[in-house]
């Protein structure tokens, strides 16, 4: 066996490739790009469990430079940004991110994204938008005719010229305070800035995808290596280790933040999928938003969504997957599983599902795996939800 | 004894096979190879059949998952299952230190010789190398 040599041409790399499989990653395509899977062999961990333990334990890094970067630059670029996202983002404030939707005019979602009003060292502001790997090209698509309609806004793909890291667990903070010119402790939830890092700029934010505390870091493609190494290297003693988009998968769905094309598709409205906190109906000063699939969702919010996202634990040990129909105690369906697996954490398998919202209140429901009916409880989203020490701002 | 995993036959689909004859009956010990465990990575569900059913060649006769996938378990040979390692799905940690003695998942009561196709040590080792 040989990953390292197995490059499929046809896929991307982010400027870590070398360093993954230089490192004994098992590699896999993910969303036309070849990323570590989990890493093999010392020093590294043994497996996406071990990988999914360390970031609740102390903090492992990810290299998530897949992800799509762009950037928005000019005047209008809030303006422009508020009519195509479920939020505001005209009176988001300097040095602050919000999670949103892109919606088709029905209302289902394009995407989700991370939007951050940031500010070079020179004093240029513009706006960073994050989207996911397999929906970039879509997305740019969609974007056009909007630009056209705000020929002040500069659109820039960043993607290919920087990397993206995310460095996630209880003790990611501490271990790499030493590397910024400013404590990244001040920075809140949900807020990013654009700092120096050995004379080098990086978007840093407090935003992640794993239900912990921790970093989102953007650099230059050509410093990732090096910062990298350096996040490695500042986390040693307290056990930073790389981690790959297994250990991922599994952290975020016990944090039960959704997937794109699992519990997010373009049928699928931001509401019944229960992010109604990132869809603003409604301006600061209480008039109605105008967004693309405005009207769709205030409609959905009148009579209340026919479908809802929600967590069930099958019994016993088989984990549920995507796809496995829900029925209710009658054996009818009323829903699907939209991600399962084993829960590292917690020992045991859970799932969360789209479901009639008739079916709700009924317990328990039943989870057909592969022609087993297996009974399985409706739980609170999420399934693990971290203690969040006193102190922290 | 411990089972030589030199000595033991493989099925395109990474299962192991190991032959044995008592008073006139061929058994085969079947299980899942070292190279499928560390690329499943985790296991985490082992699902096994009932003893006394029949399976073909080929055959689908259990399932074994990991924290990503769902992985069929096929039987290389046919016959009737005449026993199954009951324990195993309780400890997947011990299949994955001792794949090929305390791993075994099923014994089958030959009713037709081995296929041919299956592959001694060297050609299986060589498909791993190629499927990498």
């Amino acid at each position: 066996m040989n990953t390292a040599d197995s490059l499929d041409s046809s896929l991307q790399t982010t400027p870590l490739h070398a360093w993954h499989r230089d490192a004994g990653a098992k590699l896999v395509p993910f969303a036309g790009y070849e990323m570590p899977l989990h890493y093999t062999g010392e020093p590294h961990l043994k497996g996406i469990v071990d990988e999914h333990k360390r970031c609740r334990e102390s903090g492992v890094l990810f290299d998530v430079s897949h992800m799509g970067r762009l950037r928005f630059d000019g005047e209008q670029s809030g303006a422009l940004l508020d009519h195509l996202l479920t939020r505001r983002v005209s009176d988001l404030p300097l040095g602050r991110t919000r999670y949103a939707m892109i919606c088709n005019v029905d209302g289902g979602v394009l995407d989700d994204v991370l939007v951050s009003n940031v500010e070079t060292p020179s004093g240029k502001r513009y706006h960073l938008l994050v989207v996911n790997a397999s929906n970039r090209a879509k997305i740019l698509k969609w974007l056009e005719p909007h630009l056209a309609d705000f020929p002040t806004v500069t659109l820039t793909d960043r993607t290919e010229l920087t990397a993206m890291i995310a460095v996630q667990g209880p003790r990611v903070l501490e271990s790499v305070a030493k590397l910024f010119r400013f404590d990244p402790t001040r920075l809140k939830n949900y807020e990013a800035r654009v700092t120096d890092q050995f004379g080098k700029p990086a978007i840093v934010s407090r935003t992640g995808y794993t239900g912990e505390d921790g970093l989102e870091l953007v650099v230059r493609a050509e410093e990732a290596k090096r910062v990298w190494e350096n996040v490695l290297l500042a986390g040693r003693e307290a056990g930073l280790q790389p981690a790959g988009l297994g250990a991922r998968d599994t952290l975020r769905l016990e944090a039960a933040m959704p997937l794109y094309g699992h519990e997010l598709t373009d049928t699928v409205n931001p509401l019944e999928a229960g992010l109604s906190f990132a869809v603003n109906l409604m301006n600061g000063d209480g008039s109605g938003r105008s967004f693309i699939g405005d009207e769709a969702l205030r409609s959905v919010a009148k009579e209340n969504p026919q479908r809802q996202r929600i967590g069930l634990l099958p019994e016993g040990k088989r984990p549920a997957r995507e796809g496995c129909d829900v029925l209710n105690s009658n054996g009818e369906k009323v829903g699907v599983v939209t991600s399962g697996g084993p829960s590292p954490t917690l020992g045991y398998p859970i799932a969360m599902a789209l479901v009639d919202t008739t079916s709700l209140g009924e317990a328990p429901m039943q989870i057909d795996i592969r022609g087993t009916r297996v009974p399985a409880l409706p739980t609170p989203l999420p399934f693990y939800k971290r203690t969040r020490k006193t102190s922290a701002s | 004894m411990t089972r030589d995993p030199k000595s033991l036959h493989y099925a395109e689909s990474h299962e192991w096979v190991d032959v044995e004859t008592s008073g006139g009956d061929s058994i085969a010990t079947i299980g899942i190879s070292s190279f499928a465990i560390e690329q499943l990575n985790d296991l985490v569900y082992m699902d096994l059949p009932e003893v006394g059913r029949s399976v073909s060649a080929g055959e689908e006769f259990g399932e074994v998952e990991s924290v990503k996938a769902v992985s069929p378990l096929y039987s290389p040979v046919a016959g009737e299952i005449v026993e199954v390692h009951s324990e195993l799905p309780d400890q997947l940690d011990s299949l994955n230190e001792d794949p090929y003695e305390f791993g075994w998942i099923i014994r089958v009561k030959l009713s037709a010789p081995a296929p041919e196709t299956l592959m001694d040590y060297d050609a299986y080792c060589k498909q791993c190398a190629e499927s990498g």
